[in-house]
């Protein structure tokens, strides 16, 4: 119960204040389709430089809290899903608002997003203590497994191609390496003076992750949003209420499902609600309404996709492995204050974990209770025209990268990363294990090279790292991941394959 | 999938397999080769995932990736070469805050779907443009102080 000495921290003023920044600032930020929760806390590490580790924190963590839940009042009232973690809402949640229960629907996804991310949060803090000194049996061949398993794991299984998401994150650890090799002292791939110092995360993040949403706004040219906004009524508060609690099942699905799933590296909030939307669906008594502007449906999506928040964070803060494109972000807003998570993080720091910790609880709270009077300002701000919109994240993606280290070097770099990565997405190559490669790289490197001196003074290379129950134990994981995906995908390519045939068959008879 | 998107992914597979091969050559041969043992594994991976995507997409077997149609790239390139030519050229010649506010205008007047030959539709491009200069005034050079490029401008 130590989290609660800390909570105080969260309630002084101006920690409390940003703490609503960082809520309603996320809550219009989610709803704008486009910009993503990822890219959105990318943008504002920048706005953390000035603050107190902890103050930085409370500020990321309660925009990537509320982005996800603001996501659902574009689903709602556009039809237009302001994240992919809010696809599944989309589903009856719009057909709700054109039935004229746009405030119910978002009242309830409100609701639903807080229980689901209150319980992720609370399994977030009595799981992360426990796993933090489990962590502590890792040595440099497990850290360095851990660390390949990162990218592999979000290589496949976030990717269309595994080839390619494994490719992905080849080039990430590539560009870990760049730079000035400490250990060796060696110059390692400098080919232009901008890299001399390496990549720096924060510009590399935020042109990942900025600047292919920047280039994909000019793609769609002279357009308009072609979307109306669906007014909203009045509805009483205390019927959602009873209506969320009434819908125990789908809200206790949605739950469970998005913290388990949070829990699972590279498998992010869309996936989440479209399973718990699934599965609500499937053992719903009224699974024929589902689609028709069922409120279980809304339940069960928006609980999961806010429930998988917390959890996704465990093996961030025991194992400084982010399990998630938004994880890694938040690891980079941890490194520019040269904190490192990891096993020791609740000992050495553990004002700023704790309050971090705790803040996002009470962000869940503020975003529920905001979000039902912000949702019609939001959805008014999701209608900015793509032009400003682009124009808008391309000034804070230049601005943002140069004040990281006053260096133009920086905005290069951030510039040629973004729009590499715009055309490599264009080819089915993925940023999430681009992402993790070159925030993993230098630890895979570290106790790659710790490990090899470890095993050189007392057994063999092979002997030290392929052996060990923890050793075997992620090996394991990192080929049956690959393999699983790669059979998924065969098993894809032959449905596909017979689709097509089955379709000839018929066009010939 | 078309002629267009194959011939595409065949440029862009070898392109990135041209990186991949490259960095494994430069892995190899540069010393001292403790520096580089690390960076010839991950090269090595990298070169062989590369080729095997590049192999796939000469013979016409890629899946994935829909590559980029003509009006995607009429759409792209205006807006493309305004922010390249901002970030490597425009930012430190004339100053971050005019490149930028200049940069801002330009894009809205290219995408922005409002008519071109009104006068209101130009004052608002205007305003807005002021007033994003301003917000990043605001809140770069007040609140975080961060002291950007003035150069020959602002």
């Amino acid at each position: 119960m130590e989290f609660l000495l800390y909570f105080g921290d969260v309630f002084t003023p101006f920690n409390f204040i940003l703490l609503l920044i960082g809520t309603i600032g996320g809550l219009i930020l989610g709803a704008t389709p486009g910009l993503s929760p990822t890219m959105a806390v990318a943008l504002l590490i920048p706005f953390t430089f000035r603050l107190e580790p902890a103050q930085g924190l409370i500020l990321l963590g309660a925009a990537y809290t509320s982005t996800v839940a603001g996501g659902a009042v574009s689903a709602i009232l556009l039809k237009i899903p302001g994240a992919p973690a809010n696809i599944a809402t989309t589903l009856d949640g719009h057909t709700m608002a054109k039935k004229g229960q746009g405030a119910k629907a978002l009242q309830l996804s409100f609701l639903a997003s807080a229980v689901g991310g209150i319980f992720g949060v609370l399994l977030l803090i009595f799981l992360t203590p426990v796993l933090a000194t489990w962590a502590l049996a890792f040595g440099p061949s497990e850290l360095f497994w851990l660390a390949i398993l990162g990218v592999t794991v979000i290589g496949s299984l976030d990717s269309s191609s595994v080839v390619k998401g494994l490719l992905s994150g080849c080039i990430g650890l590539w560009l870990a390496t760049i730079g000035f090799d400490d250990i060796m002292g060696a110059q390692r791939f400098i080919f232009h003076s901008s890299v001399a110092g390496g990549i720096n995360v924060i510009p590399a993040l935020i042109g990942l992750f900025a600047i292919p949403q920047v280039i994909t706004m000019f793609a769609k040219g002279r357009t308009n949003l072609e979307a109306e906004v669906i007014e909203v009524e009045r509805h009483p508060i205390k019927e959602a209420f009873s209506e969320v609690f009434r819908r125990s099942r789908a809200l206790t699905i949605g739950t469970i499902t998005g913290s388990i799933i949070g829990l699972i590296p590279g498998v992010g909030g869309q996936i989440a609600g479209l399973v718990a939307y699934d599965q609500s669906k499937k053992m719903s008594p009224e699974r024929d309404k589902f689609g028709t502007g069922h409120s279980e449906g809304v339940i069960a999506a928006e609980a999961a996709n806010n429930a998988m928040v917390g959890p996704s964070l465990v093996p961030l803060l025991t194992l400084s492995i982010p399990g998630s494109p938004t994880a890694a972000v938040l690891l980079g807003g941890l490194l520019i204050h040269g904190i490192f998570p990891g096993s020791d993080l609740f000992d050495n720091y553990p004002d700023v974990a704790w309050t971090f910790i705790n803040s996002m609880l009470v962000g869940q709270i503020l975003m529920c209770i905001f979000g039902l009077y912000v949702a019609g300002l939001a959805a008014r701000v999701a209608q900015v025209p793509n032009s400003v919109m682009a124009a808008v994240v391309l000034g804070l993606a230049v601005f943002g990268s140069y004040s990281v280290q006053h260096s133009m070097g920086d905005v290069y770099v951030m510039m040629a990363l973004g729009t590499g990565m715009f055309f490599l997405e264009r080819f089915g190559f993925s940023a999430a294990p681009l992402v993790l490669g070159l925030i993993l790289g230098p630890i895979a490197e570290a106790n790659f090279v710790q490990g090899s001196m470890i095993a050189n003074a007392t057994s063999s290379f092979g002997q030290y790292f392929f052996s060990g129950t923890l050793n075997l134990t992620l090996i394991i994981i990192v080929v049956s991941s690959i393999g699983y995906s790669v059979w998924m995908e065969l098993r894809s390519k032959r449905t596909v394959t017979i689709d097509e045939s089955v379709a000839k068959e018929e066009n010939l008879s | 999938m078309t002629g267009l998107p194959r011939n595409q992914h065949i440029v862009a597979s070898g392109i990135v397999a041209a990186v991949g091969v490259s960095v494994a050559y430069v892995s190899y041969t540069q010393e001292p080769a403790a520096a580089f043992l690390f960076p010839r594994i991950i090269s090595t991976v990298f070169a062989v995932l590369a080729i095997w995507t590049f192999g796939k997409a000469v013979l016409g077997k890629t899946k994935v990736g829909n590559g980029l149609d003509a009006n995607s790239i009429r759409n792209i390139v205006p807006g493309l070469i305004v922010a390249l030519v901002f970030v490597f050229w425009g930012a430190k010649f004339f100053g971050f805050y005019t490149a930028s506010t200049g940069v801002f205008f330009l894009l809205l007047s290219l995408y922005d779907p409002a008519p071109h030959n009104e006068a209101k539709t130009w004052i608002k491009r205007i305003v807005i443009s002021a007033g994003f200069l301003a917000v990043m005034y605001g809140l770069f050079a007040m609140l975080l102080s961060v002291y950007t490029p003035r150069e020959i401008l602002f």
